[in-house]
């Protein structure tokens, strides 16, 4: 079989780059990550026609070949380096009808590395709708290059596309543009010291202020004893590479592009008028919001539950038909539950990932972004936190995923670092038990006590999540370049294969990354909870059966309290009498502290392991609320559920990190272990204060 | 004085004069922030800032902070 040929997709952001890499990848595509990076490694297999094959990649959106972000620089890596595995033997640049003068300038940059080039004109059915023609043998006279006039959304072009990839070899190498003229005494020393190499990459590599990795390291350091310019001096030398290749641009386009300005319709201006405006744009937005809010938060609820549903009797199932032992007992009660615990998390995050790509695809989410980015800016966030901001009220991890285009990695950091204080819906169940616990009743000018303790406890999740951020604003000491252009692409109508693409994409990153470290401390904690030591808890049985020989339990009963019997014995129970001296000055006994050790794999945890406790046959709410108002606290008398320790523990779940697949969507996040395990301490510490402070002044 | 970008008002017109290249990020003049260029302010957020401009062609929205560097002259309005 022959090579595949390697073609790099290359383009501005906004220009329909993906929606070319869909086109001809279709679903033989597959998503990660650069090595020790985070930045998202699209690539794909294409069929082209005679049995050829090409395996393409989808490069991260950039302006031109000076890299600012993380993002950026993945692209100069690769087109720098022969040797990597996935060096283009054809480079594809895609651009915009309607911003052509602009993508050009990336065009000639690639040239000038003398890849073979092919120009992608995308968007091509706007051009008749925005008065646009273009002379196509010119240009491709002029820039040196191979056009395929394409349009994704008419499915249009792509197989004109195929066939100049498949004849790659035709093209012309020859640069456009003779950058080394913009200072012509410093490139011939350059040329002298370097007789080997291209002048073009050297001077990228140059004026580059990356780490270049492991490319040509010994080439890159004699370089850097050439860097006898200033930074001032460079950055002068980049404008005027710049303005040049403009030059050179504007009078191609002059001959091969014209434009006749009266037949052009712009929608963009009216509804910028209504969608950027200070008044009617923030109530739209706010609307909009409300709309996610609700599809997270309320239809996502129905497959949710009968996820729940089926993996209980998936799990009920395996425990009748396969024969007793310890190894059915690790797969219906650890393994099973523990694959629920995952797959229950893929509505709320399809229906998030759903309207974001929509918001992205259209074009309004840099509205959002220019709406937003004063107000946040104060606290050390981007207008483009916004976003995750608000969905960490439905779930932290889908909000978390969505923080990956803020482009300055500190505020992207922070907004990763505080989204989980936002008050996510796994909190409710256990603030509404408690609630309806030791919240009285009543009144106050027409609003519901407990109502309003509810609405203070989200009051309370997104004032920190902003307090935090402005604090951490303040003590993170990161470098990262916080300038701030947003393009303002025009509105396009959502293609359905890009946003069904995303979903998908999304939806399996989650499963498969933090998947696996949900999965395996599910299974931990199943472990901890299901085996013990000593006589206590090997024979529970016979020791219950004999301590209530002279009641007369039904057997199930008897099977409750026998479990109940097992869990106080378990590891895990011997852990929460292990950290009852520690909790008691918040209010708390050993069973409430089982309940917060077992919660840790997710907050809502909290109810059912208590019903287990309390050899509550089934988790109905009414039940356990009986149960749990009757305790009394063993050292203080009194009901153990009182205002004051009730209060202490809302306050707990408010503030404490209890959600171990936050923890591990964070490290697969930052790539670190360092940020959850510092989310973890400083949270569940402040949480911990914050209660015994609450529980010793209330008590 | 020096009339910058930061002073443009809505439905205004201007010419870049000059760019202080040391404060401005390169992408911003790859986007074509050029001197010659035409720039229109299309829309401001409260207090007047980001500001969302037509530069060249190209819509984009930068900072008040950004804006005070860049050198106009206003052709009309």
């Amino acid at each position: 079989m022959a090579k595949q040929i390697n073609v790099a997709l290359i383009g501005n952001p906004n220009t329909g780059k993906t929606s070319v890499f869909n086109a001809l990848t279709g679903l033989n595509q597959k998503v990660g990550n650069y090595p020790g990076i985070t930045v998202e490694k699209k690539e794909g297999v294409c069929k082209l026609p005679r049995g050829v094959k090409a395996h393409i990649i989808d490069l991260p959106g950039t302006y031109s070949l000076n890299a600012s972000s993380l993002d950026e620089n993945v692209v100069i890596e690769l087109l720098l380096n022969k040797n990597d595995k996935d060096f283009p033997d054809v480079a594809v640049v895609v651009s915009d009808v309607e911003n052509l003068k602009r993508n050009l300038l990336l065009f000639t940059q690639i040239k000038d590395l003398e890849i073979p080039t092919i120009l992608a004109i995308n968007m091509s059915d706007r051009m008749k709708y925005k008065g646009i023609q273009l002379d196509i043998p010119l240009l491709e006279k002029e820039l040196q290059t191979k056009i395929a006039l394409i349009s994704t959304r008419k499915n249009k072009g792509i197989d004109e596309l195929k066939e100049l990839i498949i004849n790659y070899k035709e093209l012309s190498v020859k640069p456009c543009v003779n950058a080394s003229e913009i200072d012509p005494n410093y490139f011939d020393n350059l040329r002298k010291a370097f007789p080997n190499q291209l002048l073009y990459k050297l001077w990228l590599v140059i004026t580059q202020d990356v780490n270049f990795g492991k490319t040509d390291r010994n080439e890159v350091d004699a370089i850097n004893s050439f860097k006898t310019k200033s930074k001032a001096d460079l950055k002068r030398l980049q404008q005027k590479e710049t303005i040049k290749r403009y030059q050179f641009i504007n009078s191609t386009l002059k001959k091969g592009h014209t434009i006749d300005l009266k037949s052009a319709k712009d929608l963009r201006i009216q509804l910028d008028r209504i969608l950027t405006h200070k008044v009617w744009g923030y109530l739209i937005f706010f609307i909009i919001l409300l709309t996610i809010f609700q599809a997270i938060y309320v239809w996502s609820s129905v497959p949710m539950d009968l996820i729940d549903t089926a993996f209980a009797f998936l799990s009920e199932w395996t425990k009748n038909s396969l024969p007793q032992g310890a190894f059915t007992n690790l797969i219906a009660e650890g393994i099973i539950p523990g694959l629920g615990g995952i797959v229950i998390f893929i509505p709320q995050i399809a229906f998030l990932f759903l309207f974001i790509s929509v918001l992205e695809e259209s074009g309004y989410m840099s509205r959002v972004v220019f709406l937003m980015d004063r107000i946040m800016r104060r606290f050390g966030l981007s207008g483009k936190s916004v976003v995750p901001l608000i969905s960490g009220t439905a779930c932290a991890i889908p909000a978390i995923m969505a923080t990956r285009n803020i482009e300055s990695w500190k505020e992207r950091l922070i907004t990763i670092l505080v989204t989980p204080f936002t008050t996510c819906s796994a909190r409710l169940p256990v603030y509404l038990i408690i609630i309806s616990l030791v919240i009285p009743e009543g009144k106050f000018i027409g609003l519901d006590y407990q109502a309003l303790t509810l609405m203070l406890l989200y009051l309370i999740g997104f004032g920190t999540a902003i307090f935090s951020a402005w604090l951490l604003n303040k003590i993170l000491k990161i470098k990262s370049k916080t300038f701030f252009v947003v393009e303002m692409p025009n509105y396009k109508l959502p293609l359905f294969k890009n946003v069904v693409l995303t979903v998908i994409e999304k939806t399996k990153s989650f499963v498969f990354g933090a998947g696996k470290i949900i999965l395996a401390i599910s299974i931990v904690l199943w472990f901890l909870a299901s085996y013990g030591p000593g006589d206590d808890f090997n024979n529970a049985e016979s020791i219950v059966t004999t301590a209530y020989a002279s009641e007369n339990l039904s057997s199930e009963e008897l099977q409750q309290k026998i479990a109940s019997h097992k869990l106080e014995h378990s590891f895990i129970g011997i852990a929460g009498h292990a950290i009852e001296p520690a909790i008691r000055p918040l209010g708390y006994d050993w069973k409430i502290g089982i309940a917060i050790v077992s919660s840790f794999a997710a907050r809502e945890v909290f109810v059912g392991t208590l019903a287990t406790i309390y050899s509550v046959g089934n988790d109905e709410e009414e039940t356990i609320k009986n149960r749990m108002a009757g305790e009394v606290n063993p050292i203080l008398g009194g009901p153990l559920f009182n205002f004051a320790s009730g209060i202490s523990l809302l306050l707990f779940y408010a503030f404490a990190m209890q959600c171990m697949s936050t923890l591990a969507i964070v490290k697969r996040e930052t790539n670190s272990w360092k940020w959850p395990t510092l989310q973890l301490v400083i949270m569940s510490g402040f949480a911990y204060i914050v209660a015994l402070i609450a529980f010793q002044v209330l008590k | 004085m020096q009339v910058t970008l930061a002073d443009i008002k809505r439905g205004q017109q201007a010419i870049i004069t000059d760019v202080s290249s040391i404060h401005i990020p390169l992408k911003l003049l790859e986007m074509g922030c050029l001197p010659g260029n035409l720039v229109e302010l299309v829309q401001v957020a409260p207090f007047a800032d980001p500001m969302y401009l037509n530069i060249n062609g190209t819509h984009l929205a930068i900072r008040k902070e950004t804006a005070i560097h860049i050198l106009i002259d206003i052709t009309n309005g």
